[in-house]
C-alpha cells in the first residue's frame, strides 16, 4: 500500500487555531447593511420619535410648539375622534372581508381550472395596477352615479332596501355612502388578497384533492379539511395586505364618501395639512399605528404563521 | 341547476375579474368623452379631442414627467441598497439579523398615512424644504423593504454551490459576483426594481404629505378631482395600462421563442 | 512510495475543523497519493465532506496543513489552488450554456483561445452536440457529465467529487462508475471521492478511508478492508457481517479457540485484536456469504475442521443470484447466510433446522469493547 497514515484516532493535539477569518471578511454584511440600514432608521425609524416627540407637545403655528409631556392630547384625540376610529376598523374589516370572498374563487380559479388560460388571468388581475389607483377610482364615481345603470338595477332587486336598513346607503343613492366607500376598498386591495392567495394556492399538489375524493371526502369537506387550511399562509398575508393598508386609507373616503364615511386617515389628513393641529395628528396616528400593529401581532399569533415575508 | 353547481367557482370567479377590470374599462371608454362641465363623470359624446392633445392640459404632462423621474431615481436608489441589504440576509451570519428584518418588515405592516404624517414631522423639525427631494427620499424608503424581500427571495433559493463553484473555478470574489452571483439573482432584482417602480410612481398617501407645492402625476389627479378632471388624465391612464400590457406581453414572446429556440428538435 | 510521486501528494496533516462546540471533523493526517482514485467513505455527516472541502479550500481548517506535493496551499482561497470541484447535484450555471460553463475556469485564468480545449473536453464526456444548451435542459446523467467536464479541463492537480453520482438512479450510477473511473485512468489526474455508497466506493476507489464521527475508522484497498474490518463500524458498513459475542478459551499456535453460545469456535489469531487473551472477550466474525448451509440431519456431512454452529431458519428470500437467509442459533440472534442459488436444495425452508459452517479462516475477531451494532443502521441509507 502506498498510503501512510497516522492513528486515525490519534489523540487531539492541542494546537491553537491556526487560521482565522479575516476581520476583513467579517465586516462585509455590515458593510452590505449599513446604507439601506441607515436610510431606513434615518426616514422611518427617526421620523416615529419625532411624530412621538410632537404627540407630547403643545403650543400654536405662532408661538411654535414645545415638549410638555401633555399626554392629554391622547385623550382628547380619542374622545373626539373615536367615531373615526371605529368607522375605519370597520370599514377595513368588511373591506377585508369581502376582498377573501371575492378573491377566494378567483385565487382558485387561476390555480386550479384556469389552465393554458393562466397566465393571461394573472396579467389580468395585476394589469389595473398600471393605471393610476385614483384614476380607477374616480371611475367608480361614474359606475356609481345617481341613476346610473348600476345603482337603477340595484334599486329595482331591492339589494339598496337592504343596505339601507343596514346603514349602508341612504335612500336611492349608493354615491356618498358607506357603501360607496367599501366598494372603493374592497376594490382597490383585491389584487393584494388575491395573488398571496394564488401563491399558497397554487402550490398544493392537486393530487391532493384526489387522495381526498378516494378517502370518501366530498368536494364541500375536501375544500374545508384539505384546500382551505393549506391555503392559510395566503389568507393570512391576503388579509393583512387588504387590512392594513385599508385602515389607513383617506383616499376613497374622500372621493366616494361624505362627510359622514371620515375614516381616521382623513382626520389625520387634514389636522396635518389643513387644520395645522400638528400634536393632535401626531397622537392619531400613534394611536392608528398602535391600534394596527397590535391587531396584527395577535392576528398572527393566531394564526400561527410568521412567513409573511 | 347543475351545470350552475359544478361550476359555481368558475362564474364567482369570472365575475370578481369583471369587478377588477370594469373601471379600467370605463377609463379607457372616457377617455373619448366629450364632457359637458369640468368633470369627465357622465357620457356624453365620442371624440378623440384630448388623444389628440395629451398635454393640452396645463401642468399635467409636467408633473408625469416629475413622477417619471422621481420613480426612476427612487427605483435605482431602493434596488441597490435593498439588493445589498438582502445579499447581507441571505449569504451572511450576524448578530442584529432578528432586528433588521423586523426593521424591513414594519414599514410594510404600517399604514401608509403613519409613515407619511411621521416622515412629515422630521422634515418640519429639521426644516427641510419639501419638494422634490423630500418626495424622493420618502419613495426610497417605502420601496426599499419591497426590493429587499424581492430579491431576498431570489437569492435564497439560489443554491450556495453555485457560488462555490465559481470561486472553485478561479473566480476570485469580484468575478463571481459579476459572473454568477449577479446574472442569477438578476430577475429578483428586476422584480423588486419593477415593484418599486409601481409603487413609487402610483404613490399618493406619502407624496401627499411630503411633497409642499410639488405636483406629482397623482397629486394632479388628486386636484382635478376637487377642481375638474379634464379628459386627458384618462388617456395619460388608458396609455400607461396599454403601454404595460404591450411590455409584458413583449416580454412574454421573446421568452418562448428563445424557449423554442433553445430547443432546436 | 518514490520522490517522483510525492511531487503531487495531498496530504493532510492534523487538519480539524470545528463550528462551535461541534467538532465535525478530528485532527487527521491523510496521504493521497499522486495519480491515485481514493475515496472517503461514510454516512451523512461523519466529516468527509467537510474534508474534503478544506481540500478545495472552501472551507477553513480549525487546525493543520494542507499540502500539495511541497507546497503548503492551507491559507490559498479556492480561486487560486489547482484543485477542482464536482460539487454534489452539479453546481451548473444555470445562466451559462454547456459551452460556457465549461469554459468557465480558463476564461477566468485569463485564458483567450478556449475553443480547441472546449471541444476537446466535451468529446471526452461525449457531449458535443450540447455545447449550446442550457444545464436545464439536460438529463441528470448528461449534467454531471459536464460537471466532471468542466473541472477537468483545467487540469487540476487534484479532482474532487462530492457525492457525484448521488442524483442519480441506479442504473446510471452503474455506468457513470465505470465512466468515471475511465475517465480516471486516462487523464492520470488525483480523483478524491466522497461517497456514502460503499458499492460505489469499492468499485471505483484504489484506496477507501471509512469516516465515522469525524475520524478516519479504517484505510485500505477494498478488498482489504471487507476482508479485515478492524472495527464493529467498518465491519457492518461495509457490507454486512454476523458478529457473535464469544469467550476466548485459548490462544495457542496462531490459532485462538472461543466459546460462542456453548459451542466452540476457531480462528487465526492474526485476524485477532493483539490484546486478545485466555478469558478475555472477544466478538467474532463471519460474512454471510462464506457460510455454507446445511440441514441438520446432514450434520455428519459437515467436513472435518469447519467451524459450526446450529439453528433454525427464521425467514427466507429468494433474490435470483442467491437465497438470503436469517437463521436463529444459540450463537446469536437473526444470523443472516447468503447462498449461491446453483441447485435446489431441499430442507431449508422457514422452521427447518440447520448446521451453519464455514472455513475458520474465514472468521475475524474485533474488540469486545465496541458497541456490537455500530455502522449498521446508516447502511440502510444506500438506495
Amino acid at each position: 500500500m502506498t498510503v501512510t497514515e497516522a492513528p486515525p484516532t490519534s489523540p487531539a493535539p492541542a494546537r491553537p487555531p491556526v487560521h482565522r477569518t479575516s476581520v476583513r471578511r467579517r465586516l462585509v454584511p455590515y458593510w452590505l447593511l449599513l446604507p439601506g440600514v441607515l436610510w431606513l432608521v434615518v426616514f422611518f425609524v427617526l421620523p416615529l420619535v419625532y411624530q412621538a416627540s410632537t404627540s407630547v407637545q403643545t403650543g400654536s403655528l405662532e408661538q411654535g410648539f414645545e415638549v410638555t409631556w401633555h399626554f392629554a392630547t391622547y385623550w382628547d384625540a380619542l374622545t373626539e375622534y373615536y367615531p373615526q376610529f371605529l368607522r375605519s376598523l370597520l370599514y377595513a374589516g368588511t373591506a377585508t372581508a369581502l376582498c377573501l370572498l371575492l378573491g377566494y374563487p378567483l385565487a382558485y380559479l387561476i390555480a386550479f381550472k384556469a389552465g393554458r388560460w393562466r397566465n393571461l388571468l394573472l396579467v389580468l388581475v395585476i394589469a389595473p395596477f398600471f393605471t393610476s389607483f385614483l384614476i380607477r377610482t374616480l371611475a367608480w364615481k361614474t359606475i356609481l352615479a345617481d341613476g346610473g345603470p348600476v345603482v337603477e338595477v340595484l334599486n329595482t332587486v331591492g339589494v339598496l332596501d337592504v343596505t339601507s336598513w343596514l346603514g349602508m346607503t341612504a335612500g336611492d343613492r349608493v354615491l356618498a355612502t358607506p357603501l360607496a366607500v367599501v366598494t372603493g376598498l374592497t376594490y382597490n386591495f383585491l389584487p393584494f388578497m388575491i395573488l398571496p392567495l394564488y401563491t399558497s394556492l397554487e402550490r398544493i399538489d392537486p393530487r391532493l384533492h384526489e387522495a381526498a375524493g378516494d378517502l370518501y371526502a366530498k368536494p364541500s369537506t375536501t375544500f374545508r379539511k384539505v384546500t382551505f387550511p393549506l391555503s392559510m399562509p395566503g389568507v393570512v398575508s391576503g388579509t393583512l395586505l387588504t387590512f392594513i393598508p385599508a385602515s389607513g386609507d383617506y383616499v376613497n373616503a374622500q372621493l366616494l364618501g361624505s362627510t359622514d364615511t371620515r375614516m381616521i386617515g382623513n382626520v389625520i389628513q387634514s389636522q396635518f395639512l389643513r387644520v395645522l393641529d400638528y400634536p393632535t395628528a401626531a397622537a392619531l396616528s400613534f394611536i392608528l399605528m398602535a391600534v394596527v400593529l397590535i391587531t396584527v401581532t395577535v392576528y398572527i399569533r393566531r394564526a400561527g404563521t410568521e412567513d409573511l415575508v | 341547476m347543475q351545470w350552475l353547481r359544478r361550476n359555481l367557482v368558475v362564474i364567482a370567479g369570472l365575475l370578481t375579474l369583471a369587478y377588477l377590470i370594469l373601471p379600467n374599462i370605463i377609463v379607457m371608454v372616457f377617455s373619448f368623452n366629450k364632457p359637458a362641465g369640468r368633470f369627465n363623470y357622465a357620457w356624453r359624446e365620442f371624440s378623440t379631442d384630448a388623444w389628440r392633445d395629451p398635454c393640452g392640459v396645463a401642468d399635467l404632462c409636467g408633473s408625469l414627467t416629475l413622477s417619471l423621474q422621481i420613480a426612476l431615481w427612487a427605483t435605482i436608489g431602493a434596488t441597490v441598497l435593498g439588493a445589498m441589504i438582502a445579499f447581507a440576509l441571505v449569504r451572511y451570519r450576524f448578530r442584529v439579523r432578528g432586528t433588521i428584518n423586523s426593521l424591513i418588515f414594519l414599514p410594510m405592516a404600517m399604514p401608509e398615512v403613519v409613515m407619511a404624517a411621521s416622515l412629515l414631522t422630521l422634515f418640519l423639525n429639521l426644516g427641510a424644504e419639501l419638494g422634490f427631494w423630500t418626495i424622493l427620499i420618502a419613495h426610497t424608503m417605502f420601496c426599499l423593504s419591497f426590493v429587499v424581500v424581492a430579491v431576498k427571495a431570489r437569492v435564497m433559493s439560489m443554491d450556495p454551490r453555485l457560488e462555490e463553484a465559481a470561486r472553485d473555478l478561479y473566480a476570485g470574489p469580484v468575478q463571481t459576483f459579476l459572473r454568477v452571483t449577479l446574472p442569477i439573482a438578476a430577475p429578483g432584482i428586476a422584480a423588486g426594481a419593477m415593484l418599486a417602480f409601481a409603487l413609487s410612481f402610483d404613490d399618493f398617501i406619502i407624496t401627499n404629505f411630503n411633497s409642499g407645492n410639488t405636483v406629482t402625476f397623482p397629486m394632479f389627479v388628486w386636484g382635478s378631482a376637487q377642481r375638474g378632471t379634464p379628459v386627458q388624465i384618462n388617456v395619460i391612464g388608458t396609455a400607461m395600462f396599454a403601454l404595460a400590457v404591450l411590455i409584458v406581453a413583449g416580454g412574454q414572446i421573446v421568452t418562448n421563442r428563445r424557449r423554442k429556440r433553445a430547443l432546436p428538435q | 512510495m518514490t520522490d517522483k510521486q510525492a511531487g503531487g501528494d495531498v496530504r493532510l496533516s492534523g487538519i480539524s475543523k470545528t463550528y462551535g462546540s461541534f467538532t465535525a471533523v478530528h485532527p487527521l493526517d491523510l496521504t493521497v497519493p499522486q495519480g491515485s482514485f481514493f475515496a472517503l467513505l461514510g454516512a451523512s455527516g461523519c466529516g468527509k465532506t467537510t474534508t474534503l472541502r478544506m481540500i478545495a479550500g472552501l472551507e477553513e481548517p480549525t487546525t493543520g496543513t494542507v499540502r500539495l506535493g511541497d507546497r503548503d496551499v492551507t491559507a490559498l482561497p479556492p480561486h487560486k489552488r489547482p484543485v477542482n470541484t464536482v460539487f454534489q447535484s452539479y453546481a451548473l450555471f444555470p445562466h451559462l450554456n454547456i459551452y460556457e460553463n465549461i469554459a468557465f475556469g480558463l476564461r477566468r485564468r485569463g485564458i483567450k483561445s478556449v475553443k480547441k480545449q472546449v471541444d476537446d473536453m466535451l468529446e471526452l464526456v461525449q457531449l458535443g452536440d450540447f455545447a449550446q444548451r442550457k444545464p436545464h435542459q439536460l438529463s441528470g446523467g448528461q449534467q454531471q457529465r459536464v460537471a466532471v467536464a468542466r473541472a477537468l479541463i483545467n487540469h487540476p492537480q487534484v479532482l474532487l467529487l462530492d457525492e457525484p453520482l448521488g442524483a442519480l438512479d441506479l442504473k446510471l450510477r452503474r455506468q457513470m462508475q465505470l465512466e468515471l473511473k475511465r475517465i480516471q485512468t486516462e487523464v492520470g489526474i488525483t480523483f478524491v471521492h466522497v461517497t456514502h455508497d460503499q458499492e460505489e466506493a469499492m468499485t471505483m476507489a484504489d484506496t477507501v478511508a471509512v469516516m465515522n464521527g469525524g475520524r478516519v475508522e479504517q484505510l485500505g484497498a477494498p478488498a482489504e478492508l471487507y476482508e479485515n474490518p478492524r472495527t464493529t463500524f467498518v465491519a457492518n458498513f461495509l457490507g454486512t457481517s454476523n458478529l457473535l459475542e464469544a469467550e476466548v478459551v485459548r490462544n495457542t499456535d496462531g490459532e485462538v479457540v472461543v466459546t460462542v453460545g456453548g459451542g466452540k469456535l476457531r480462528l487465526p489469531a492474526g485476524r485477532c485484536p493483539d490484546a486478545t487473551a485466555t478469558g478475555g472477550k472477544v466478538l467474532v466474525g463471519i460474512r454471510p456469504e462464506k457460510i455454507s448451509l446445511a440441514p441438520a440431519a446432514d450434520v455428519d456431512a459437515v467436513p472435518a475442521g469447519r467451524n459450526s454452529v446450529t439453528g433454525r431458519i427464521l425467514d427466507s428470500s429468494f433474490i435470483g443470484v442467491s437465497t438470503q437467509y436469517v437463521v436463529e442459533s444459540p450463537a446469536g440472534k437473526g444470523l443472516e447466510v447468503y447462498a449461491q442459488n446453483v441447485e435446489h436444495r431441499a430442507g431449508l425452508e422457514p422452521g427447518a433446522e440447520v448446521v451453519l459452517h464455514w472455513n475458520p479462516e474465514h472468521t475475524f475477531g474485533l474488540d469486545a469493547a465496541q458497541a456490537i451494532d455500530a455502522g449498521v443502521e446508516t447502511v440502510g441509507e444506500t438506495p
